[in-house]
């Protein structure tokens, strides 16, 4: 499998870790109340589409920086690829 | 329809002709009181003891394509009861001697082989956690040894043993382990199954359920709308999408594991070993074949194919343990989809959704799982408990800190 | 006899070779299987269920029948198509699967019992006595099964890797992928083009027709600078986004004292097109007894003549239902064979002087050790023809294997008479010529069973029959990919290549059901089988994995410590001195050391972090489960990393060099892993955080110096006052050695002495061990390894990674206090759900004058060892020197209620079980005193 990653072009994926579901960006907040029940759901559950996937790969072998992918769990074509870091902001 | 060697030799006298089909080709009656989807092992072993050690009659099982193609069509056959955690063990076990008593349940040879699994060590902490294993394994009713270096050359004397990169110190060993033939276990449990009149009805894809204030009425399917009173899903590997369809998510992601056979040799591998030091397993079938495989590619597929860093890391484990190997051929590859949960472990529970229940997340481990996951299973859909040795085996685990965590990963499903 | 009638294509020097221990001559470029045709040596094999006797059935890969093992010891290689194994002189081969020889085989008594030994046989019966399956029955079936046989012995060969670019890879160097190839380049794109054999042609190479033209093309290609050719390649598998696997052969072909290369090459081709040129093979007919020596595929039989110019028999019968079958029959007759044609169809394009039979079709064949005559069967009437040879022109299977590689699914195309390639391709891939079903030329007409009565082999190498498809169709196995599985058809060494067409349409034609709907199983990655070496490439024995060597290793091998692998590392576990003889008294004497004098231990494995930043406090503060805004400078703090599961992650320590620079440490193992998650978090959770990170693990050698004397010691290689009231208890600080090389200081202990770790980059570090230990000498220093590492950590009660085991929480570990409620930390809300939070469990201490195993249980007195009575395990346990008894540290529930009491630490794998007292986990030093002076 091949990553295009934004800045170093098309990369073997094997020069990366995989960590998951994209969702893990939106952590929810740790002071409210119902934050133990929040933070289950989002260590915890997950949409497991077959499909388009928004997912975190990070560039170990590489530059270390992490990368949100959209990939097709099905198919595995992979349709976009940012920094983390923008994403996030 | 007995199987015995009387009745093959009469039938071969008899050029053939009184086989018939092992399992009927039924319609989908209307309604059943419990609808299992998935016929795959799990779902059709669910199916057998509901009817056999439940007196349930009035059930089918549902399966999309032909019985038995999915997972446990495309496994490597090893059957083990060597966990450490108290929610895991027992169950195993228990699993463990269903396999030892299957063939005379079903009146099928499914092959079980009980060779021997010996995980290798390579380092001093790595056998001391599989002391606290194998012990945990003897407190739990399951059998165990710890070999030293001696021990295991013993075994397998042609191991590398001298200019290994990792020496082998010695292994645990589980010799009521081994392997089972895959195909013939969804084969015999479907055939006992129909036998005792469950419906199994293939190419019947679910596409929705229909719920009615919180309760299920019945499924969707390619075959018009069957009412169930009950429904049990086994359909590991898939469980994701198909939960979906009643707006449930679960703790579960949907992986792949390669898997490889070689071209048949004549025998040399007498059990199943795995290496300690890199991800790496194999065994050698009746055919002669050498079944191997290692660690799941890593990301979230459902396309049931890996890619090529697998392929040659399981080859250099291959290499590291045993480099007389290099000569043997890979001569098939294929891919499963597992249910890689968050901890690692499986679940056999309710839902919140009132009748439907939900068997899965069994990672890579569920063949030998088979037998006790259709039992405990069987005993949720008709009696509404868990059974003894599957209370663990809960959905709502992650909420209370309750994990089942063989590994210690947490909560990163292709970390187990 | 010799059946060499022509040079055909290939060297005229002899060739000298060993076949089942007898001496044959064939010529330079002969294959094996061509060789022994050409020696009239018709039995090559046995079949793997049967034990029929067989001859060569192709003349390519997917050959069934002629597997022989080839070389010997470190170069044994079972399995081996005498098809592609290219000829050298000295070539040692025997057959295999057959007792005592190839003519007189034993077990050919399975033959005669083949009715009782159908497709899926074993599944009805072997199970009586239940004991019998295992102890007789199936170590039988197990001597009996396989083919050929490893050796046993470390494979001598090398085998290497590379990766490729091209802008477009051509798989298959016939004519289409030749003229593909071409193109491409030409169009100034970077070209690769792989070939299976030794030579480019493909399959005209095999016909009778002069190769001027192909010829002519391939100087073409071969001069053309944007073409790469690759002879002796297989493409195996089309990977996702353009990756490629390949396999090139290297030496199989050359005696192996005569090179030292690889002996094959596995490539990673990278490539954004493809073009799928790999032709297509010929198929068999199932007719009774269709698998004698002799019976072989009619391009195959006509290959051999016209490339290897070996006549196969004087008298041949050519039967088919395609006009491909004529070609056989003229270059049959042209060499001067006497030659009959059986054609299934009602008319062909006729040939003269050669008998011809229509609308007739073969019905069975007689000959044991090699075929003597066929029956063939033409409107109701029955004769027999004699010939020494039988092709047959079954139709043609495109070679679309690749193609399915990522999920695509042939279609069957009723004109080609084969399976196509679907419309789901890989991306980029497009297939031409023959593999595209696109044949120059081929009336076919169907014949799929022509079986009477016997047995019609479908699959050869497993022995799969006409009757085995009826019957598993009649057990209700209807779809193909139930065939496959109860039959064992297509999975054969030739991986279906000969079997699974044929196998449809002998299913269809007994169903009923259209091939169309039927459909065909998939085809996966690897195309021909690969050698697991191949895959493995260069990472074997010592280069399994990289061994990474601690910066004192030169030091510590000199003084000939023992040294033990931590994950990829390799360190110094003891240093014994002259006059030890058992690890214990070197282990024992360097602890008794360190908390009388002092000593030096190398501890730059433990992971370390430069953080940086603004916001480099706060960026802490979350990773940290305890506080670190307030840390002053100069100072380090213990660091409790949890999971965001609440599960303690790891443990280590920071270090504020400066205002906005701290050093963090982590522990061995998860060096790699702690500095992942911080970046997660950094990048992912707090990307407006100020803060850089960057791994220095490797830059940095660093020494942990332990006992009374450390400071002493310290202060004579620094340049800075480290007394008690200018460097007090966890100071740190960016300073210089005396010398003037730069270092990092920090007072720190695990255990449970004063204690400082020194560090001077890298380069240095090797001699900086050897000046403390030079310049301590008076003081009575040692060096030390991980074993008295362990030894004084398990005494201070300091937990490690076994008792970081991924499931224990700062709550089990005692250090539930340090998990900070007040600031968000990364795990502070999940470590709070019910089940961890109201956790009895606790790390414990052990005492005993028995000796504690690692991974013992913990059983009250007078309970039986059962799960249900278990109170917890035993995580770490070891002599303790400085106590003079055994000591451990584990976890059990409810450990207010045990402390000072009695019970049992049990390991049954051991059969011990040990009396031991429970006690406190901080055996030395249990209030800190010895850390603060």
């Amino acid at each position: 499998m091949l990553i295009n990653h934004p800045l170093l072009g098309p990369r073997d994926a094997q020069e990366f870790v995989y960590k998951g579901d994209a969702s893990l960006l939106q952590r929810p907040d740790p002071m409210a109340e119902d934050a133990l029940e929040k933070f289950t759901d989002y260590a915890y559950l997950r949409d497991n589409p077959a499909g388009e996937h928004r997912e975190l790969w990070y560039h170990e072998q590489g530059d270390r920086s992490w990368l949100v992918v959209t990939r097709n769990t099905l198919t595995h074509e992979i349709l976009d690829v940012q920094l983390a870091s923008e994403v996030a902001r | 329809m007995d199987y015995s060697v009387l009745r093959v030799i009469k039938e071969a006298l008899n050029n053939h002709k009184g086989w018939g089909p092992a399992w009927r080709t039924p319609t989908p009656k209307p309604h059943y009181d419990i609808v299992i989807v998935g016929g795959g092992g799990h779902g059709l072993a669910t199916a057998f003891y509901l009817a056999s050690r439940y007196g349930m009659r009035n059930i089918a099982v549902l399966e999309k394509g032909w019985l038995g193609g999915g997972n446990v069509g495309r496994n490597t056959t090893i059957v083990r009861s060597n966990y450490m955690l108290p929610g895991n063990e027992p169950f195993y076990e228990l699993s463990m001697k269903l396999w030892e008593g299957l063939e005379h349940e079903l009146n099928y040879n499914a092959m079980v082989s009980q060779r021997g699994v010996l995980n290798l060590c390579h380092s001093d902490a790595q056998r001391d956690a599989f002391r606290k294993r194998g012990n945990a394994m003897l407190l739990q009713g399951a059998d165990a040894e710890l070999l030293d270096t001696e021990g295991v050359r013993k075994l397998y004397p042609y191991l590398n043993f001298e200019d290994a990169r990792f020496p082998i110190l010695g292994g645990l060993l589980q010799r009521r382990g081994g392997t089972v033939r895959h195909d013939a276990v969804a084969w015999g449990y479907a055939r006992a199954a129909d036998q005792l009149g469950v419906d199994i009805i293939q190419n019947c894809e679910v596409l929705g359920f229909r719920i009615e204030h919180g309760q299920v009425s019945g499924l969707e399917t390619s075959r018009g709308f069957i009412g169930a009173n009950k429904v049990g899903t086994a359909v590991a590997g898939s469980s994701g999408r198909l939960l979906s369809k009643a707006g449930i998510r679960l703790p579960i992601e949907s992986h792949v594991l390669q898997a490889f056979v070689s071209e048949g040799l004549k025998p040399v591998i007498p059990g199943v070993i795995t290496f300690g030091a890199g991800h790496f397993y194999l065994s050698q079938s009746d055919k002669g074949g050498l079944v191997f495989g290692g660690d799941i590619d890593g990301y979230n597929t459902y396309a049931q194919r890996g890619n090529m860093p697998v392929v040659e890391d399981v080859c250099e484990g291959a290499m590291g343990l045993m480099p007389m190997l290099g000569r043997a051929r890979m001569l098939r590859s294929w891919g499963g989809i597992m249910d890689m949960s968050m901890d690692g472990s499986p679940f056999i529970d309710r839902t919140n959704i009132k009748g439907l229940f939900f068997n899965g997340g069994w990672c890579y481990g569920g063949f030998k799982a088979t037998p006790a996951s259709g039992l405990c299973f069987a005993h949720l859909l008709a009696t509404d408990t868990s059974h003894e040795v599957a209370t663990q085996m809960r959905l709502d685990r992650f909420a209370r800190g309750a994990m089942i965590d063989e590994k210690g990963q947490g909560a990163q499903p292709n970390l187990h | 006899m010799s059946r060499r009638v022509s040079a055909g294509r290939i060297g005229t020097s002899a060739v000298r070779f060993n076949f089942d221990g007898n001496q044959y001559e064939g010529r330079e470029g002969d294959s094996l299987a061509s060789a022994l045709l050409a020696n009239d040596t018709l039995l090559v094999g046995r079949s793997f269920k049967y034990h029929r006797p067989r001859g060569l059935l192709t003349l390519g890969s997917e050959e069934p029948n002629g597997l022989v093992t080839v070389g010997v010891r470190g170069a044994q290689t079972p399995n081996t198509r005498a098809t592609t194994q290219e000829l050298y002189e000295g070539l040692t081969a025997v057959s295999q699967n057959r007792f005592p020889s190839l003519k007189f085989d034993l077990l050919s008594i399975n033959d005669r019992l083949s009715r009782f030994l159908t497709a899926g046989f074993y599944y009805k019966t072997f199970m009586w006595p239940k004991s019998f399956w295992e102890s007789v029955y199936e170590p039988l079936i197990r001597r009996a099964a396989g083919l050929g046989r490893l050796s046993e012995v470390e494979d001598e060969a090398q085998y290497d890797k590379g990766f490729l670019h091209c802008d477009t890879l051509v798989i298959g160097g016939g004519l289409a992928g030749i003229e593909s190839a071409l193109q491409a380049a030409n169009q100034g794109k970077q070209v690769i083009l792989c070939e299976e054999f030794s030579r480019l042609g493909g399959a005209l190479l095999f016909e009778s027709a002069p190769l001027t033209h192909i010829d002519a093309l391939v100087a073409e290609l071969e001069a053309n600078a944007n073409v790469r050719v690759m002879i002796r390649t297989t493409v195996q598998g089309a990977y996702d986004h353009g990756v490629y696997s390949a396999v090139t052969v290297n030496t199989d072909h050359i005696p192996q004292s005569q090179t030292k290369a690889p002996r094959q090459t596995l490539w990673r081709i990278y490539s954004k097109e493809a073009v799928l040129a790999t032709g297509a093979h010929e198929r068999m007919i199932a007719f009774d007894n269709n698998d004698r020596p002799g019976v072989m595929l009619s391009s195959a039989l006509r290959g051999y003549l016209n490339y290897y110019g070996v006549l196969t028999g004087n008298s041949c019968v050519v039967f088919g239902c395609h006009d491909d079958a004529r070609k056989t029959v003229v270059d049959l007759k042209a060499a001067g064979a006497k030659v009959v044609w059986v054609d299934t169809r009602a008319s062909h394009q006729w040939v003269e002087g050669v008998e011809s039979y229509t609308n007739a079709k073969v019905v069975n064949t007689r000959g044991r050790h090699r075929i003597a005559g066929v029956e063939v069967e033409q409107q109701g009437r029955r004769f027999w023809i004699n010939c020494e040879a039988l092709a047959v022109s079954g139709g043609w299977n495109p070679r679309i294997q690749l193609t399915c590689h990522q999920g695509g699914r042939p279609v069957w195309s009723a004109a080609v008479g084969g399976f196509v390639p679907g419309t789901k391709l890989p991306p980029g891939m497009q297939v031409v010529g023959a593999a595209a079903g696109k044949f120059l030329d081929g009336h076919w007409e169907p014949a799929w069973d022509l079986s009477v009565k016997g047995a019609a082999f479908v699959d050869q190498q497993n022995d799969v029959t006409v009757k085995d498809i009826k019957l598993a169709h009649q057990e209700g196995f209807v779809s193909v990919e139930h065939l496959k599985r109860y039959t064992t058809l297509g999975m054969a060494t030739d991986q279906g290549k000969n079997a699974n067409a044929l196998g449809i349409g002998v299913l269809s034609q007994h169903s009923g059901e259209s091939i169309e709907s039927a459909g065909t199983t998939l085809f996966r990655p690897p195309y021909t089988p690969v050698a697991i070496g191949t895959l493995a490439g260069r990472s074997r024995g010592k280069d399994f994995k990289p061994t990474r060597l601690t910066p004192s290793h030169e030091f510590a091998t000199r003084c000939g410590a023992a040294l033990v692998t931590v994950g990829n590392w390799l360190r110094a576990s003891y240093f014994p001195l002259a006059g030890e003889t058992h690890w214990r008294e070197s282990v024992d004497r360097e602890a008794l050391t360190v908390r009388q004098a002092v000593g030096v231990c190398d501890v730059t494995t433990l992971g370390k972090i430069d953080v940086q930043g603004r916001d480099a406090a706060e960026f802490l503060n979350r990773v940290y489960a305890n506080g670190f805004l307030k840390l002053p400078v100069g100072k380090t703090r213990y660091g409790l990393m949890l999971r965001e599961d609440g599960v303690v992650f790891d443990d280590g320590t920071a270090a504020r060099l400066a205002q906005n620079h701290f050093v963090v440490t982590t522990t061995t193992a998860n060096a790699v892993s702690v500095y992942r998650h911080m970046e997660f978090v950094h990048q992912c959770l707090a990307p407006e955080l100020d803060v850089h990170l960057i791994s220095t693990t490797e830059a940095w050698a660093q020494f942990a110096v332990a006992g009374p004397k450390s400071r002493e010691l310290v202060q004579r290689v620094v340049d800075l006052d480290i007394s008690n009231e200018a460097f007090g208890f966890m100071a740190c600080a960016g300073t210089k050695l005396i010398d003037g090389t730069p270092a990092r200081l920090f007072r720190i202990s695990f255990s449970g002495e004063l204690a400082y770790e020194l560090a001077v980059p890298t380069r240095f570090g090797n001699s900086l061990m050897e000046t403390l230990l030079d310049v301590g000498a008076d003081l009575g220093a040692v060096p030390y390894g991980t074993e008295a590492l362990g030894v004084l950590r398990i005494e201070k009660g300091h937990a490690a990674g076994n008792e970081l085991d991924g499931r224990t929480t700062a709550l089990n570990l005692g250090l539930g206090q340090m998990v900070a409620q007040t600031k968000d930390s990364i795990g502070r809300v999940l470590a709070n759900r019910t089940e961890l939070a109201q956790s009895s469990v606790r790390l414990v201490g052990f005492r005993s004058d028995q000796q504690i195993l690692t991974g013992s249980w913990l059983i009250p007195d007078g309970a039986p060892a059962e799960q249900a009575h278990t109170l917890g395990w035993i995580s770490s346990a070891c002599y303790s020197p400085n106590l003079g008894c055994y000591i451990a540290i584990g976890f059990i529930r409810d450990a207010q209620d045990y402390m000072d009491t009695q019970m049992r630490a049990v390991s049954l794998l051991d059969a011990t079980d040990v009396k031991v007292q429970v006690v406190s986990p901080h055996f030395v030093d249990p209030e800190g005193e010895r850390l603060r002076v």
